[in-house]
């Protein structure tokens, strides 16, 4: 029993220390998870880290939060899941709830919003140049099937301004289909 | 009331944000801007950067400041747990099958459909906030009125980027300062 208040303990305390020093998104925070966890603290399998990424990856939701919680269930259960969970959520919390305190004044000043809009510009580019990545990648997996669902969402979402929530509940019915069809296939 | 809005508005972003990072934004556009009106384009824009440069998930940081805009405390509360609550009880799931059978084989197969929409909606939400940077929103883009000055630093923090492969936060900061001192040149030149 002490033995588990002490991985509680100690897993509510380095996942509110990754996710509040962690910047750059998902992937770079469960790089980090595996650093603590399978080289620094012996608690999980290097293999088995990376099926845990697996899930944490396509499960929905935020990858750092899923990395949190599938971590946290393996070592201690739901209890460990609820304690990663609130040790990752506290640190964004806490600094966009101070944030969003000062945003108003903020953008009322003349030289921050000047600021704020050329920053604009440049989340553009860096979400252009994500895009260009992913896309690319897709596009070079000569797959026709990716590619037209690609084209597909985009006209979906962009063009004729479908609800997103219907694209991804229809290419995961896609997905379904072609899964089925390919075990067939495979088993024939 | 209006926390339960925020709780089930959240939720259906965590439930059909798949991919993590930029993959939740399109259906955070959908919801705060699109459907409810909580947050202006621009403000979503801002939500995003501030995003890029702050620890934390865009989902989690998204709910975060929308309910503290729209109802205080109780208001982010209500948003953060819907945004988690889909991920737990699926992540826990696919632990414990996992845990079970070591095998991923059905759920590999249905992502491999899902990510070539998920990098078409990002690119559809990354152009929406273009626009919005640029001409201000869809109704007024003509040539007269666009913003020539974010144009180029939009085109030069792209070579920035792809050529030079610079850090993004490093790119968007020095976009921030550069805009901020063309604006205030002729300021510096009148006086």
């Amino acid at each position: 029993m002490k033995n588990k208040k002490k991985v509680l303990f100690k897993l509510f305390v380095s996942t509110l220390y990754l996710s509040a020093f962690t910047f750059g998104g998902g992937y770079v925070i469960v790089t980090l998870m595996k650093k603590k966890f399978v080289d620094e603290y012996y608690w999980i399998e290097e293999d088995e880290m990376l099926d845990l990424v697996a899930i944490a990856q396509s499960a929905p939701g935020a990858i750092a939060v899923n990395g949190a919680i599938v971590v946290g269930y393996k070592l201690a259960g739901f209890a460990g899941a609820l304690v990663s969970i609130v040790g990752t959520v506290i640190p964004p919390f806490l600094i966009i709830s101070l944030i969003s305190l000062f945003y108003n004044a903020f953008r009322e000043n003349f030289l921050i919003a000047q600021i704020l809009e050329g920053m604009q510009a440049g989340v553009a580019a860096v979400i252009a140049a994500v895009v260009y990545e992913m896309g690319e990648g897709i596009v070079q997996s000569r797959n026709t099937g990716s590619v037209i669902i690609m084209a597909g969402a985009f006209l979906a979402a962009c063009v004729f301004g479908v609800n997103v929530v219907y694209i991804v509940i229809a290419c995961l019915l896609i997905g379904v289909i072609r899964t089925l069809i390919g075990e067939r296939r495979r088993k024939a | 009331m209006i926390c339960l809005e925020l709780f089930w508005c959240f939720l259906k972003v965590g439930l059909f944000s798949f991919g993590g990072g930029y993959a939740s934004m399109p259906l955070i556009q959908e919801q705060v801007v699109s459907s409810h009106g909580w947050l202006s384009m621009g403000e979503f824009t801002d939500l995003v950067t501030i995003s890029q440069m702050t620890p934390g998930p865009i989902a989690i940081n998204s709910a975060t400041f929308v309910g503290i805009k729209i109802a205080g405390i109780p208001g982010a509360l209500a948003a953060t747990t819907g945004c988690i609550l889909p991920a737990c009880v699926i992540v826990m799931l696919i632990a414990k099958l996992y845990l079970k059978y070591r095998s991923m084989n059905m759920l590999q197969g249905i992502l491999a459909s899902l990510r070539p929409a998920v990098v078409a909606m990002i690119a559809s939400a990354g152009i929406s906030m273009l626009i919005t940077a640029v001409w201000g929103s869809v109704e007024q883009i003509s040539l007269g009125n666009t913003d020539w000055i974010l144009v180029v630093l939009f085109l030069v923090c792209i070579v920035l980027l792809r050529r030079f492969k610079m850090n993004p936060i490093l790119v968007m900061v020095l976009a921030g300062v550069a805009k901020a001192g063309i604006a205030l040149m002729p300021k510096i030149f009148v006086t």
